[in-house]
């Protein structure tokens, strides 16, 4: 397999961010694919009765288990960003370097508001109910 | 349609002549799951996630269950693409490749039917 002659791989580029940020589109959706075996686990206890699911919430929501999700809510708000982005690539929009590296600044910083946001949301539910 | 097996699908070389339908539908997926997921994100950040009666109410009401219902269906389809695509650029062909591919496609098989079964039997118990 490895005689035969091979493209240059990832290996031979200078490093640029916006590398970086092709490779995290990657793990944030394996990310949410784990966050979506939690949300049919969720569902599937909610149709099973109170009961199910109060066993269930012992789980979900306690601590360790919001910080899984505040993760799972930061690699949504990056996959959806910079999901956005690959759907401009695919309409032709925002190939240029210049414009491909600004709008991986945009998509970071977009993420972070929009993730801070959400997490915030999640703990101060966490607090108002416990 | 020829009977003949070209040489390049015998080796398991060259095309399988569907990527187009493969990528078209990840987009497709993509731009439905965009508003759902900011539907989905926000509906249930404001739940009071520990009432149960609560929850079950919200996920039967009016468009819930069909939402959430096509929201669980496209990611699992979604995720079936994006992981299917992950394993075959990472992993050799001849290895744990084709395990993880099956294990990808029935496990999102799986997580559809559960998502569309739970979200149903939830909606349908009032109306029994």
């Amino acid at each position: 397999m490895a005689e035969r002659p091979l493209s240059p791989h990832v290996t031979v580029y200078k490093w640029a961010y916006t590398m970086t940020l092709s490779i995290l589109h990657r793990i944030s959706g394996i990310a949410l694919f784990a966050a979506l075996v939690v949300m049919v686990i969720w569902l599937m206890a909610a149709a099973g009765g109170a009961h199910t699911y109060a066993a269930a919430m012992d789980v979900l929501a306690s601590l360790p288990f919001k910080c899984l999700i505040a993760i799972a809510l930061l690699a949504l708000c990056y996959h959806f960003c910079n999901g956005l982005r690959h759907l401009a690539w695919d309409l032709g929009f925002g190939f240029e370097r210049m414009q491909a590296r600004r709008s991986a600044v945009l998509v970071v910083v977009v993420t972070l508001l929009a993730a801070v946001a959400l997490i915030y949301a999640l703990f101060r539910v966490a607090v108002g109910r416990a | 349609m020829s009977l003949r097996a070209p040489l390049r699908q015998v080796l398991s070389h060259g095309s399988a002549r569907d990527g187009v339908s493969h990528w078209w539908v990840q987009r497709v997926t993509a731009v439905a799951l965009a508003p759902l997921s900011v539907w989905l994100v926000l509906a249930m950040l404001g739940l009071p996630a520990a009432d149960h009666a609560a929850v079950s109410a919200w996920i039967a009401s009016g468009l819930h269950p069909v939402l959430l219902a096509l929201t669980v269906a496209l990611a699992a389809w979604h995720g079936w693409l994006g992981l299917s695509i992950v394993i075959e650029d990472y992993l050799p062909q001849n290895g744990p490749r084709i395990v993880l591919l099956l294990l990808s496609t029935f496990l999102n098989a799986l997580l559809a039917a559960s998502g569309i079964y739970a979200v149903l039997r939830i909606a349908l118990r009032g109306a029994s």
